[in-house]
């Protein structure tokens, strides 16, 4: 079986002769839940997108959220856009995403080339070394002390090295590496290239696919990276959007975060934000997952994650 | 993984040759020839070890009374605390907030198990059934999305759609009626926090069991239907032994798992429902710890969990085994 047949659940589309003809009950019924299923994900997100293109008369008129478009008015994108606590919120967590994406890839990358090839020197060590953080984790309170200790609280490196090795994307990156013919490999060396030069121009040219889904697990990871944000940046200008998007949403129904010793930052000594405002907040946390989706998806159907899966 | 070397001989082939005397080199020649490859996996092991390791083994203040004041930093703080053995664990087990807490956590794990997990093997069933491969493949990108969002945001769309203010609320006031209060309701938590576990990853619960789905041989449902078998005699004999192996890994990980019901979708809504019903394991261990600043308590309950969780997935390994399954590790 190819990895391509892997994720589809069947490539034939012609019903066998032995089945039997659906009954149309059964057709009803399956028919009814995948619509039921598809709309619990689109509705929310086509009345967010249509609130936040609403002006403030529309959401008036509609007591709340708006469901049918009736206009477009891109204000609240505008307002969001033009300097201001979102607007630095989308700086932070887009510089956060970048450069932690890139440092995650660099790493994990040079760490899985270099375990790629079994009987080298403490290979197997190294490898148990990686592995073992899947059976011990490290505990939020010495996290917190650590890195504290470093002189990285109100810094932005806090949101970044801690999550920057995920051991499973080491592991799923060795694994195709060490699947390319190892002929390769001597050539090369018989070439007199180093080991460098082969991961830059043999390995890698042979393995985006996979490395770009690896790139970007880790770039949702760190566009979605909420709670270090709770514990280590307590600076309003240094707010990755996730916190915004919680103080916008959630916080105006829990007045109350006392009892935490992070008091969630002041906004709500401002005026409130109007719905639409909220709305082009919460789009814009939705749309890099959205951009970079189809590519992850595109790389489903090589196999890169069922291999992952099955380990 | 790699098959041994060892069991070639040397004046086999000259290939074999040269990899046995791979094995043969002296520890100063493999470290001459290896060691761009030890300083690729450096950076890594370093980050590792300061942001994994170091905070794995800093644990121990749960055996202090860890104060921060007491130094100039962390570590100074750490070395100048005072030991107090089990104390903090005394406390703990004697405090019952912490008992609440892992009662919760325990329940969420039992009730998902239930509510939870059958639901992407369903899903996958229904959308294997389904022979358009258009609409196989339209269902499937739209349940995979949710994947890709971060709690903050699921929640959030849950507080939009369903909450005091939201779109369903909104509709039923049009219409004349009192909406339920389903956000910060204590009594249907449960239900709340599952319906947007599934709603974030049921979809992509389904990848693995669909994976398993195409593995079944066809010929085997071709001999079932020869013989007089119906659908559902198929599905009952075929289908579900077919997806038995993946189904008991799942749920051997999921019981291995049984502490980490997840924390942020927790510390979000802790504040709207109440710490009666949504305070977990995770939870406890930050606002004893943290927020509190109870630090050596709080340790003392992430160590606890941790060692709890590492009996557990060794328990469960052992489980696996026993039924005949590979499980997480195999005994290497």
């Amino acid at each position: 079986m190819s990895a391509d047949t892997a994720i589809r659940p069947r490539r034939n589309s012609l019903r066998p002769a032995w089945e039997e003809k659906p009954t149309l009950i059964g057709q009803f019924g399956k028919g009814t839940i995948l619509t039921l299923v598809v709309a619990a994900v689109l509705i929310p997100l086509w009345t967010v997108l249509v609130t936040s293109l609403s002006s403030e008369k529309t959401i008036n008129e509609a007591g709340g959220y708006v469901f049918i478009p009736r206009e477009f008015n891109p204000a609240a994108y505008v307002v969001i856009f033009s300097g201001g606590q979102v607007t630095d919120a989308i700086l932070v967590s887009t510089f956060v995403t970048i450069v932690g994406t890139a440092l995650s890839l660099v790493v994990t990358v040079l760490a899985a080339y270099g375990l790629s090839r079994p009987g080298t020197l403490w290979h197997r060590s190294i490898l148990f070394y990686f592995l073992l953080t899947f059976l011990i984790y490290p505990g939020m309170i010495p996290s917190y002390l650590v890195v504290t200790g470093l002189g990285l609280k109100d810094n932005l490196l806090a949101l970044i090295l801690p999550t920057a090795i995920s051991a499973f994307n080491l592991v799923v990156l060795r694994a195709f590496f060490m699947s390319i013919p190892g002929e390769l490999y001597d050539s090369a060396r018989i070439d007199g290239a180093g080991e460098l030069r082969i991961l830059w121009r043999i390995v890698l040219p042979l393995s985006k696919a996979v490395t770009a889904v690896v790139g970007l697990f880790y770039a949702v990871g760190y566009w979605n990276a909420f709670f270090n944000a709770i514990l280590y940046i307590d600076r309003n200008d240094l707010q990755p959007v996730q916190r915004v998007l919680q103080q916008f949403i959630l916080a105006g129904q829990s007045p109350t975060s006392s009892g935490t010793a992070v008091a969630i930052p002041g906004l709500g000594s401002t005026m409130p934000p109007s719905l639409a405002i909220k709305m082009a907040v919460v789009v814009v946390t939705i749309v890099p997952a959205l951009i970079v989706y189809p590519f992850i998806q595109r790389h489903f159907t090589k196999g890169v994650i069922i291999g992952a899966v099955k380990g | 993984m790699s098959a041994p070397l060892v069991a070639a001989e040397p004046q086999a082939a000259v290939k074999k040759a040269k990899s046995i005397s791979r094995q043969r080199l002296s520890f100063g020649q493999r470290l001459r020839r290896d060691w761009p490859l030890l300083l690729m996996c450096l950076p890594a092991m370093l980050l590792l070890l300061v942001f994994h390791y170091i905070p794995a083994l800093g644990n121990i203040i749960a055996f202090q009374d860890y104060n921060p004041f007491v130094g100039d930093d962390p570590l100074e703080a750490f070395l100048y605390s005072e030991w107090i053995g089990f104390g903090n664990f005394e406390y703990l087990f004697k405090n019952a907030a912490f008992w609440d807490s892992v009662i919760n956590t325990l329940s969420i794990t039992a009730f998902q198990l239930v509510f939870y997990f059958p639901i992407p093997i369903f899903l996958a069933m229904l959308l294997n059934s389904i022979m358009s491969p258009r609409i196989r493949s339209l269902v499937q990108s739209v349940v995979y999305l949710p994947h890709f969002f971060s709690w903050v945001l699921v929640v959030s769309l849950f507080q939009m759609m369903i909450g005091g203010a939201g779109l369903l609320a909104q509709t039923l006031r049009h219409a004349g009626y009192t909406p339920p209060d389903m956000m910060t309701n204590p009594e249907t938590f449960m239900f709340l926090i599952t319906s947007q576990a599934l709603w974030k990853d049921a979809g992509w619960g389904m990848i693995v069991f669909l994976a398993a789905l195409v593995a079944i041989d066809t010929s085997l449902y071709e001999a079932a239907a020869a013989d007089g078998a119906g659908r559902w005699r198929r599905m009952w004999h075929i289908t579900l032994p077919g997806l038995r192996s993946v189904i008991i890994l799942l749920l051997i990980l999921r019981l291995g798992d049984a502490l980490n019901v997840g924390f942020e979708q927790f510390v979000l809504q802790r504040e709207m429902v109440g710490r009666e019903a949504a305070e977990v394991v995770d939870t406890y261990v930050y606002y004893q710890g943290i927020a509190v600043q109870q630090w050596g308590v709080g340790a003392a309950a992430g160590l606890f969990k941790a060692v709890v969780g590492i009996l557990l997935i060794v328990g469960a390994n052992k489980l696996a085994h026993r039924f005949g399954e590979q499980g997480i590790y195999s005994k290497s």
